[in-house]
């Protein structure tokens, strides 16, 4: 009886608790837009409404789109084993130096080659950022957040330094590398807009992470590797073994989203490639509930409030670091609103069965630190 | 040494059990426990228990795990709130609802999971209850270490880091802990089950220096001869209540194990028999009939009549299922820790098809280790583990789970993944089974979920979230799991711990019907009505070591008692002689 | 060639200063069981609003006021969602990041639009000339008065002893009647002021005013630190001193014909992967906190 009255309890309050998290969300951030001169209700629909309702508008979202769901989808990969990957960004950039290489070096070849081979090759860069944590990780215990995440620094170096070292371009000298062969371009979904063929890209790796979670083994086995490792463990499944490699594939999605990011987009590397995507992509995959599924739709939200921002930057003489804002404070207020229902539910529990609550709270948390 | 009886006349006066009694003489105790009660749920961990403990006076606790001892004395120290009945200190009402009300009340409590910082030293861990913001002491601390250490008759090492100190070290150093708070009544929450034979000794003087010093101590036991040697009064849980409370004097082990175990016929000792009628006549007095009483005659609790039952249905069935001469489980020379002190000192047993082979044991023997070797989260330094024909010693827990064995451990939380609902939790070990290509065969899985959820009566839905459970329910999905794959030998460890009387027959039927169909069943356990129940044959642990097996036909709880207290008897030193030889 | 031995010292020292002041504040952080990835944040909010302060005050004591109410705010922050709510604390960490930095570019946007970099008030250097001895006053601050005063309230002060206890077994704080959550509060906010304070040394004493990504990082590699450091507080020094030094060094080897022909931007980087090297070597088996990263509920 008290099972049922959990489920149906939760089965409303977590929505419930988004919801409040959103008007939250809108209420804390209506201060600093009124500071900015601008009038809330005004910026709001420039953020959420606007972008939506033209078709240059959802080209753009899609577009904005497009690098959150690499990244969101890479973090959730390895969130939903228990591996804290927080160096997205780095695997993202690498994935775009990667990618840039044949760009550069092999400019003649035809799109048929030239395509697989630059995102292979963002993919495999991706892997490789990744790949040093994670060996430290599996082999000599180190902390994974903290490698991860000095890593990333070292990225967007490792890009500066091509770009005014050897990639400089060479014919305005400016830090941008050289416009990559004609073959290395991802064309538009739809004429007249910018949206590429990295989306669909996207798209895909969103639907093969959602069979793979939902309707195989080993979908099953990644989440009870991710939320109870030491019971996983016993129930035979290969708990870091599943780790190591979740790690390398949420570097390699990374990467290809940096690579489809400079083919899609710039069709040369920049300083400015990433914009934050990589920890962007933290925010994505959380609010998504580490859920394929979750991961599309926030990245698609968080893609209209970017171009919102852009938009509202020129209307409303908004700065554009307004829509980070929104989106940052809704993570917050998210995981607030969330962690306090849980609370007051498991306080219901308690009356009822004391014994045996707290742990299945604390499991959640506990799973983070995996078997430390 | 035992405990200097220097309040042995208060000791022996009437029944700690009757909160009428105990009201007619305010003052007298230390501490009291009236008539507490407290439910989890459908279970009742405490049935209007009342307790006492007088100065001077170390009062045995004693009963199978779940029997409510923990439960009751959380209370007493704050950690848990009673149902309904209350707490008296020197005589008068206190409501402690924390450790800090227990420690200002006078009441400090020592328990398995020691409360230390690890990577404190000694005197910095002392200090913290009731540390400042400012500079600290530790001089002034330091000498106060000292001194406590000196009064329970100790050296400590005040500036040694907690996590280099031996088990035994650590324990003094939460004794000299509760000193610090001016503590009167110590509960001492299984002191022994974790500490080497001389540490024990040790521990023993200890506890005689603070009770001749006028303390008070509640002492919980599953060390039968250890609780005759320093107890002053004994008082035995079973289901939650306490089937009986007598002076320790005079008291055998022998005794005492038959009423753990609730067997019919008890030797009463003479000073039992005198109390008996003290509480009777005292009983009268105030206009009670005796057989109302909670009493120390009442030795038998209601809830022995359905083990009993489970015993006879049990025998009836067994002539019908022949034991094979083929082994299904077979351990040898399984050793564990190194020669100083070993967990699991060269286990050899061997379970037959068909059979189920009992392993009783108070806890702490071995038992856990043995499992946790068994399923493969734990490497023995030696021996061989066989399922039928495979050797599966070497192997991941994925590759046993393959070779046909089955596991239930005791850790039922620990053997489900929180988060998945009962249908994942159900085919987690099994997902190859049902596979299309790489996919999950949802079809094939919904059928066989719905199926075991049928076959074993899980009352919830395939899509529950396991955590929501009973302890019961929950049982029987890892049942289920363990079973439907037809292993060909299961190990199962304290199979019906905390669960009510209807999910135990449960679990019994099951184990039976495995049984029937030619699997060898390890069951561990500390109840002994349960092994008598169920089991072809007992073999007894000790000090991870098997020091005895009988033919369950053969068993009787006093023998088995006895062989679970060590080496007390002729009987238990032949049949050890005879495992050995 | 002469090898500037001095001047890379004095660099050193002057590099570390605000890796010392956060990495110390993370200490302080992790020892209570938590660890605060809202410090780069925290460093940046401290980095601009103490310049914001400075600027429109003209007082550099002014902004670093107002650096430390910033740090202050992040770590209750940080504390209100971590211990209070239990979030998990990389969501809570990273998310009170991307706030701050968005905000303080926002901030930043509004108010100092016009496009020209303004230049605040900000710290001389004592002893000017002085060689090595020619460094800010939170230098010394951070070697002279900080390090050791942590070194003693970790080791001999009732607060430093709540402190472990909280972080290394909080049933055990809790048996012995600490107050755990205010505790770790009092961590938080006391180890977001100094995150905050080394982040305006970026601006109040290096640079005198404020440019986009000021903190590069520097947070992160802080969280490296401690863990490099084994959570005390000496070691954490000599950890910042290590990545300073390997930082002036490169500053130095930068301007040498010798390495003329290697970017800047991966001499700048090798700091970075001197620290994760360092970690790789020294990092194996650190023993955590008992409770790292587990927020406390009373069983």
């Amino acid at each position: 009886m008290r099972i049922m009255l959990r489920a149906r309890e939760s089965r409303w309050l977590a929505p419930a608790a988004v919801l409040v998290a959103v008007v939250i969300t809108l209420l804390l951030t209506a201060g600093p837009i009124r500071l900015a001169g601008a009038n809330p209700v005004a910026a709001y629909q420039r953020y959420l409404v606007t972008p939506l309702t033209t078709v240059n508008g959802l080209s753009e979202v899609l577009l904005a789109s497009t690098p959150l769901i690499f990244t969101g989808l890479a973090v959730a990969i390895a969130f939903r084993v228990g591996y804290f990957n927080i160096g997205a960004e780095g695997q993202y950039l690498a994935g775009a130096v990667a990618a840039t290489i044949p760009g550069l070096y092999l400019p003649s070849l035809p799109a048929v080659l030239a395509l697989p081979l630059a995102i292979g090759a963002g993919l495999v860069g991706g892997a490789v950022w990744a790949f040093i944590p994670a060996w430290l990780k599996r082999h000599a215990r180190i902390d994974e957040v903290v490698t991860t995440l000095l890593l990333n620094p070292v990225a967007l170096l490792l890009v500066q330094g091509l770009l005014n070292g050897p990639w400089r371009n060479s014919e305005s000298g400016f830090p941008d590398s050289d416009a990559y062969g004609a073959g290395y371009t991802l064309p538009a979904i739809a004429e007249g807009g910018r949206a590429h063929w990295g989306l669909i890209i996207a798209l895909l790796l969103v639907a093969i992470t959602w069979i793979v979670m939902s309707f195989t083994p080993l979908g099953l086995k990644l989440r009870a590797a991710g939320q109870a490792p030491a019971a996983a463990k016993f129930s035979g499944i290969p708990v870091a073994r599943l780790q190591w490699r979740c790690a390398l594939i949420s570097g390699g999605i990374a990467g290809i989203g940096g690579a489809s990011q400079v083919l899609g987009v710039q069709h040369q590397l920049t300083a400015g490639i990433s914009n934050g995507y990589g920890y962007t992509g933290i925010v994505v995959a959380t609010l998504g509930a580490l859920t394929a599924g979750g991961v599309l739709l926030v990245a698609l939200l968080l893609g209209t409030i970017a171009v919102g921002a852009q938009n509202a930057s020129i209307a409303l003489q908004l700065p554009t670091q307004m829509g980070a804002i929104v989106s940052s404070t809704l993570l917050l207020a998210v995981v607030s609103l969330v962690a306090l229902r849980r609370y007051r539910v498991v306080f219901r529990r308690r009356r009822g069965t004391p014994e045996h609550d707290g742990q299945a709270t604390a499991t959640d948390a506990q799973a983070t630190v995996g078997d430390r | 040494m035992t405990a200097p009886p220097s309040a042995a006349g208060a000791a022996s006066s009437v029944s700690a059990a009757s909160p009428d009694s105990s009201r007619s003489s305010p003052g007298s105790a230390l501490a009291e426990l009236v008539d507490i009660t407290k439910t989890f749920g459908a279970l009742v961990a405490n049935d209007a228990i009342s307790l006492s403990v007088l100065p001077g006076e170390v009062h045995a606790l004693l009963g199978e795990n779940g029997a409510g001892k923990s439960t009751l004395t959380r209370i007493l120290y704050g950690l848990s709130q009673p149902d309904s009945g209350e707490i008296r200190v020197d005589g008068r009402v206190k409501r402690i609802s924390s450790p800090a009300d227990a420690m200002e009340a006078g009441i400090g409590m020592v328990t398995q999971e020691f409360s230390l910082v690890d990577t404190m030293t000694v005197t910095e861990n002392l200090m913290l209850a009731g540390v400042g913001l400012g500079r600290i002491n530790r001089a002034a601390a330091r000498a106060k270490v000292l001194a406590a250490a000196e009064r329970i008759g100790v050296s400590i090492d005040p500036d040694a880091i907690v996590e280099d100190l031996s088990v035994g070290q650590r324990q003094r150093v939460e004794i000299v802990k509760a000193l610090f708070h001016d503590c009167r009544v110590l509960i001492l929450d299984e002191p022994t089950a974790v500490l080497v034979p001389q540490d024990v000794e040790q521990l023993f003087d200890s506890i005689g220096r603070l009770t001749s010093a006028g303390m008070g101590v509640i002492f919980i036991s599953h060390k039968l001869h250890e609780v005759t040697r320093i107890a002053d009064r004994i008082s035995i849980l079973r289901r939650g209540r306490i089937v009986a409370s007598r002076p320790a004097a005079g008291l055998e082990p022998r005794d005492i194990a038959a009423l753990m175990v609730g067997a019919e016929s008890v030797a009463a000792p003479v000073a039992s028999a005198e109390n008996e009628t003290l509480a009777d006549a005292l009983a009268t007095s105030i206009g009670l009939d005796p057989a109302d009483l909670d009493g120390p005659s009442v030795s038998v609790g209601g809830s022995a009549l359905p083990s009993a039952a489970i015993r006879d249905r049990s025998r009836a069935t067994r002539a019908t299922s022949p034991i094979s001469e083929a082994t299904a489980l077979q351990i040898t020379d399984v050793t564990l820790g190194n020669d100083g002190s070993r967990v699991l000192d060269a286990v050899t047993l061997s379970v037959r098809r068909g059979e189920i082979l009992g392993i009783a044991g108070v806890s702490g023997n071995g038992q856990t280790e043995l499992v946790n070797v068994l399923c493969g989260t734990l490497t023995a330094d030696r021996g061989s583990v066989m399922v039928d024909q495979t050797e599966i010693s070497g192997l991941d827990p994925a590759a046993r789970i393959r070779a046909g064995f089955g596991r239930l451990t005791e850790d039922r939380k620990g053997s489900v993944i929180p988060g998945l609902s009962v249908g994942q939790n159900l085919v987690l070990e099994d997902l190859d089974r049902f596979r299309i290509g790489p996919f999950l065969n949802r079809g094939a899985v919904r059928e066989h979920v719905q199926k075991l959820i049928e076959r074993f009566d899980i009352r919830a839905q395939p899509g529950d979230p396991i955590r929501s459970l009973s302890g019961g329910n929950m049982q029987k999905v890892l049942l289920a799991r363990a079973i439907s794959r037809g292993p060909k030998a299961l190990v199962a460890s304290q199979p019906t711990r905390g669960l009510d009387i209807g999910a135990c027959e449960y679990v019994y039927s099951q184990l039976r019907a495995l049984r029937d169909e030619g699997a060898g069943v390890l069951l561990i356990s500390e109840d002994l009505d349960e092994l008598l129940g169920i089991c072809d044959r007992i073999a007894v642990i000790f000090s991870g070591r098997i020091i005895g097996e009988l033919p369950a036909a053969d068993a009787t709880p006093e023998a088995l008692g006895l062989l679970m207290t060590g080496h007390d008897t002729g009987a238990a030193d032949d049949s050890d002689a005879a495992v050995n030889a | 060639m002469d090898f500037p031995v001095f001047a890379v010292l004095a660099a050193m020292l002057t590099i570390a200063t605000p890796l010392v002041w956060a990495a110390l504040g993370a200490v302080i952080n992790e020892r209570a069981g938590i660890m605060n990835l809202g410090i780069e944040g925290t460093m940046y909010a401290g980095a601009f609003c103490g310049f914001f302060a400075a600027a429109t005050s003209g007082s550099a004591w002014f902004g670093l006021g107002a650096a430390v109410v910033a740090g202050v705010v992040a770590g209750a922050l940080m504390a209100l969602l971590t211990v209070t709510l239990g979030v998990n604390q990389h969501v809570a960490g990273i998310g009170i990041t991307l706030l701050l930095v968005a905000a303080c570019d926002f901030a930043n946007r509004l108010l100092f639009s016009s496009g020209s970099q303004t230049i605040t008030a900000k710290f001389d250097r004592l002893f000017a000339g002085g060689g090595i001895f020619s460094q800010y006053p939170l230098t010394y601050v951070a070697f002279l008065v900080l390090a050791p005063a942590l070194w003693w309230v970790l080791r001999s002060s009732g607060f430093g002893l709540r402190l472990r206890a909280v972080g290394e077994n909080p049933e055990a704080a809790d048996a012995a009647g600490i107050p755990v959550a205010r505790t770790r509060y009092a961590a938080l906010i006391l180890g977001g002021a100094m995150m905050a304070i080394g982040g305006s040394f970026l601006t109040l004493s290096l640079l005198g005013t404020f440019t986009i990504d000021i903190v590069s990082g520097r947070g992160w590699i802080c969280i490296a630190l401690v863990i490099f450091g084994r959570w005390k507080v000496w070691p954490v020094v000599g950890g910042a001193l290590l990545f300073a030094v390997t930082d002036a060094l490169q500053l130095q080897l930068a301007i040498t014909s010798l390495f003329s022909g290697v970017p800047n931007e991966l001499m700048i980087a090798f700091p970075y992967l001197v620290v994760i090297a360092a970690l790789a070597i020294w990092g194996r088996g650190v023993r955590y906190p008992g409770s790292y990263l587990k927020p406390y509920r009373r069983a």
